[in-house]
């Protein structure tokens, strides 16, 4: 009787998940990892979170300076991400449509900002922007100051998000069939409007993706951020990343607390919008 | 045609400014700020006690992290590719979340778990009364450990999830239908597809928890105890001396090497499995024909 | 029986992908499962190598009911669309992959392989990998491979899909003589009825999760028994207002299934029709393909279409010629119903014998000149 159910029992296993052993146990540990070392630590701070009542987390919230703070990131991740977007599509088209003498060295560099430690960048450019340090020196002697400012903070960011760009949009271009170009040349379009017509919808899905996560990347930043931003309340400098941090020292953990809420809603709401561009972008090449 | 000509070399002068100016220069103000002082002066800057111990932080937190995050990668890429079940799109953006949230909220949360307010502390003090040990989280090399993890944890997955999507289930079927069990079928069949992606993955890791910052920040407060090379590079330059803001890039220049090797070896490893890959696709060409 | 499917039913999400499937397979039978994508031929396969499983009902192998039973107990071999061939394997190694996970002796397995190489035609090329072999080479692994552990049923998923038109007519005539030489029973997937009908003993056609008909290939050209055969072998055309054809205007049918060999057309002055020309009736040749060893002609009868085909030994004749056709039978169906019509007027002459002979299958071409 036992055996039996246990045969009815695998049965059922192998009815939904097909042929191939080891479902459970790779189920098992996935799910308890998961749950140990990302999901039950963030919940912690959902769980804290909810403890704390409406009004004080919207006066947390509301504090001029969480408000600029938001501000700040939200503008200058925009900028630089925004900046990183016709870079990026330029770069991408460069490396994937001309050869040239050094382009495996170009290609290779692209993701020296995911390798690099972003306290090493930090530190770096917030001495190269500094009117101290090359370029910040002859920027600043035409009027530009660079570093603790929120030029700074779109400059780190930029350097922080290229790769996310270039890394979307370069395979959906190696993919493209140069058909596509050549049908649109004949039918008698130029250059220009072959490209805007007819490659850029095509590169828009991959193009908003490298957006997103640039975007993404740019609100999270620290370590890049905030030594070339000046973190002041004052000029609003500071980013979301930075104040959390700052409650965090202060031990206003309910302050901290609520600010990363307010990030972690955002981010989702990223991830979410990126998710769709994807599946609607499948659901597309697919019908093709 | 020699408008064509121009576009090109137009293009190709904007991509290499850029990265000159934006990704190169700032690698080479490392190395010349590092030395500014002289070379004895930079070879005393990492022979401090507070250096070693960052360094041996480092790798062991890195060699841990890399350990962990490869184990789960492999597992999940394999649960999420070659088996259906309700909620994969669900698991797989949850296992993606790290990447789009700020460390310093990963570093928040292990607060908000094991800190001075956080619910599983009760049960840590528990256990070090029963067993005497004296296991501490936050602010201690668990802490740090953890929240280098929690910030690296998609990079393997992500890497090999493509590659097994591409390669498809067929092989393993084929395997299966001959009896071979769920670790020999890994062992024969799926992991020769996955080797480079995972060494890709383990890159890419290794360099993110070498130079995590914002999450071990928040975990971390003692100097020469649980401060990993990045923090020791943050407390030399914030102690705003012009000699400690020079041993700052000293050190620096030590992870610039570092993020370079790693750099090479992404390369190297991509331009491998793109080699394969191509002569795999070539060949098959030929032979068709 | 050999093999037995009693109700089964398997859906995935919306699908059904099979509908209350019943069907027996006899020992050492070589099977087709003949149908169009999504017709459930490829998910009766999966389920009875043990890749799917059944909802409900159940498959039985040899007597034993083997819906718990994992693949390899069940000792099926099974050939892949793609072959599956294991990419970082030799081909001695993917030869002898099942024989390993067996923990054979390494004597035997090396015994084995050599004599499916031999068998296979690729001894000297094990050390090859998969990548450095041609599609038909790849298809013989395959074979080998899932022949290896001696299984007492082969399944084959599509065997010649990955394989270009030219090879693959060789292939058929290999794979059929290497089964009957390994006498091993046998069902391959198809949508190809010309490969169905050229290299099965029995063909089992299916259409939306169900099965249409079962029968030997001659059984499933000749009487088809429902209107989906009727329609998916022999090149049919379709014949709505089949009131003005002679020989066909009684009977209430939804329409007629005309193949081309159903159809004749000759010259008004060709000397062997003489005696039936009166139950001709005339045509006007709208179109004629040349396909490789005779020609395919489009004529349009009284307002219908109706394709017949012409030896290209027979006198030449062009586009807008007056032709005369006389249609010897016509499947008629009404609802799902098939019903095989002859021409009334040939009926009433008693064309039987040598005489029936002459006008079924005439050459005239050789004769008039």
């Amino acid at each position: 009787m036992i055996k039996e159910k246990n045969k009815e029992q695998n049965n059922k296993r192998k009815k939904r998940h097909g042929s191939i052993p080891g479902f459970g146990l790779s189920m098992g540990i996935t799910l308890t990892m998961l749950s140990m070392l990302v999901l039950i630590p963030l919940a912690s701070i959902l769980l804290y979170g909810l403890s704390l009542s409406p009004s004080e987390f919207f006066a947390i919230v509301c504090s001029d300076s969480v408000r600029y703070a938001l501000r700040t990131s939200i503008l200058c991740s925009f900028i630089a991400a925004t900046i990183n977007c016709v870079f990026g599509m330029i770069i991408a088209w460069t490396l994937v449509r001309y050869n040239f003498f050094h382009r495996r060295l170009i290609d290779g560099l692209i993701e020296l900002p995911f390798a690099l430690p972003t306290a090493v960048a930090g530190i770096t450019l917030s001495k190269m922007y500094s009117n101290t340090g090359i370029p910040g020196k002859w920027l600043s002697a035409i009027g530009i100051d660079v570093s603790y400012t929120h030029l700074g903070i779109v400059v780190a960011l930029i350097f922080v998000g290229i790769p996310f760009v270039v890394r979307t949009v370069q395979p959906v271009l190696q993919k493209f069939d140069y058909q596509y170009e050549e049908a649109a040349h004949i039918l008698g379009a130029g250059r220009i409007i072959t490209f805007i017509k007819v490659m850029l919808p095509e590169l828009m899905p991959a193009l908003l993706t490298g957006f997103g996560l640039a975007f993404a990347r740019g609100m999270g930043e620290y370590g890049s951020v905030i030594y070339i931003s000046g973190n002041s309340a004052k000029d609003h400098t500071q980013v979301v990343s930075y104040v959390i941090m700052q409650k965090l020292n202060y031990m206003d953990y309910a302050g901290a607390t609520a600010v990363a809420l307010v990030m972690l809603i955002t981010s989702f709401v990223i991830l979410m919008v990126i998710n769709l561009i994807q599946i609607k972008q499948s659901k597309r090449t697919n019908n093709v | 045609m020699s408008k064509k000509r121009n576009i090109k070399i137009l293009m190709i002068i904007i991509s290499t400014l850029f990265v000159l100016l934006m990704l190169v220069f700032p690698l080479a103000s490392v190395l010349v700020n590092s030395f500014s002082k002289g070379l004895e002066f930079y070879f005393n800057s990492l022979k401090t006690e507070y250096f070693f111990s960052a360094l041996g932080l480092t790798c062991i937190v890195t060699f841990i992290t890399v350990i962990v995050n490869s184990f789960f990668g492999i597992i999940a890429s394999y649960l999420l590719t070659r088996y259906s079940f309700a909620g994969k799109h669900i698991l797989a953006t949850l296992i993606d979340i790290p990447f789009s949230i700020s460390p310093v909220i990963a570093g928040l949360a292990f607060i908000m778990m094991f800190g001075r307010l956080g619910w599983a502390t009760p049960i840590i003090d528990t256990i070090n009364s029963i067993t005497g040990w004296n296991i501490k989280i936050v602010f201690a090399i668990p802490g740090v450990v953890l929240a280098t993890i929690f910030v690296t944890f998609p990079f393997v997955s992500r890497e090999i999830i493509p590659v097994l999507n591409a390669v498809g289930t067929d092989e393993e079927e084929a395997a299966a239908i001959m009896g071979a069990s769920g670790f020999t079928i890994f062992r024969k069949i799926t992991f020769p597809h996955i080797k480079w992606a995972l060494a890709y993955g383990v890159v890419l890791c290794s360099a993110r928890a070498i130079g995590e910052f914002g999450a071990v920040n928040a975990l971390s407060k003692t100097r020469g105890m649980t401060f990993t090379l990045p923090l020791e590079i943050d407390a030399l330059y914030l102690s705003g001396s012009s000699d400690s803001i020079v041993a700052a890039y000293a050190v620096s220049s030590i992870l610039v090497l570092v993020s370079v090797i790693l750099l090479v070896i992404r390369n190297i490893l991509e331009y491998r499995s793109d080699r394969i890959k191509i002569s795999v696709e070539e060949r098959a060409e030929i032979k068709e024909d | 029986m050999y093999i037995e499917l009693k109700n089964v039913n398997k859906r995935f999400g919306d699908f059904q992908a099979t509908k209350d499937i019943s069907l027996d397979i006899e020992k050492g039978q070589l099977v087709a499962l003949l149908g169009p994508s999504g017709s459930g031929k490829t998910t009766i396969l999966r389920m009875i190598a043990g890749l799917e499983m059944p909802d409900s009902g159940d498959i039985v192998i040899d007597g034993k009911r083997v819906n718990d039973i994992p693949p390899v107990q069940r000792r099926v071999g099974f050939v892949f669309q793609n072959y599956a061939l294991f990419r970082y394997m030799t081909v001695y190694d993917n030869i002898a992959f099942g024989l390993d996970i067996k923990k054979m002796d390494k004597k035997a397995i090396k015994a084995r392989v050599s004599e499916l190489l031999e068998l296979t035609e690729l001894t000297g090329l094990e050390k090859r990998y998969p990548n450095e072999l041609s599609g038909g080479q790849r298809q013989r692994v395959a074979f080998a491979r899932a022949l290896a552990p001696e299984p007492g049923l082969l399944l084959l998923d599509e065997p010649f899909a990955a394989i270009d038109a030219k090879v693959r007519k060789e292939l058929r005539q290999w794979l059929r003589e290497m089964i009957h030489k390994v006498g091993i029973t046998s069902i391959f997937v198809t949508h190809d009825q010309d490969e169905a009908v050229e290299v099965a003993d029995q063909i089992i056609v299916t259409n939306n999760g169900q099965i249409e008909q079962s029968g030997t290939p001659f059984d499933i050209y000749k009487l088809p028994q429902t209107a989906f055969v009727a329609e998916f072998v022999g090149n049919p055309v379709f014949v709505k207002n089949y009131n003005c054809l002679r020989g066909f205007t009684d009977g209430d049918y939804d329409y007629y299934i005309i193949r081309p060999e159903f159809v004749e057309a000759f010259k008004s002055d060709n000397i062997h029709f003489k005696e039936i020309i009166d139950f001709s009736q005339k045509g006007i040749i709208k179109d004629i393909m040349f396909c490789g060893n005779m020609l395919q002609v489009s004529i349009d009868v009284a307002g219908q279409e109706v394709v017949t085909h012409r030896s290209m030994e027979r006198r030449s004749i062009s586009v807008g010629e007056e032709m005369n056709v006389i249609i010897y039978r016509v499947f008629a169906v009404s609802g799902n119903e098939v019903t095989l019509l002859e021409n009334s007027f040939l009926k009433e002459m008693d064309l039987t014998g040598r005489n029936r002979e002459k006008y079924l299958y005439s050459d005239d071409g050789y004769f008039a000149g």
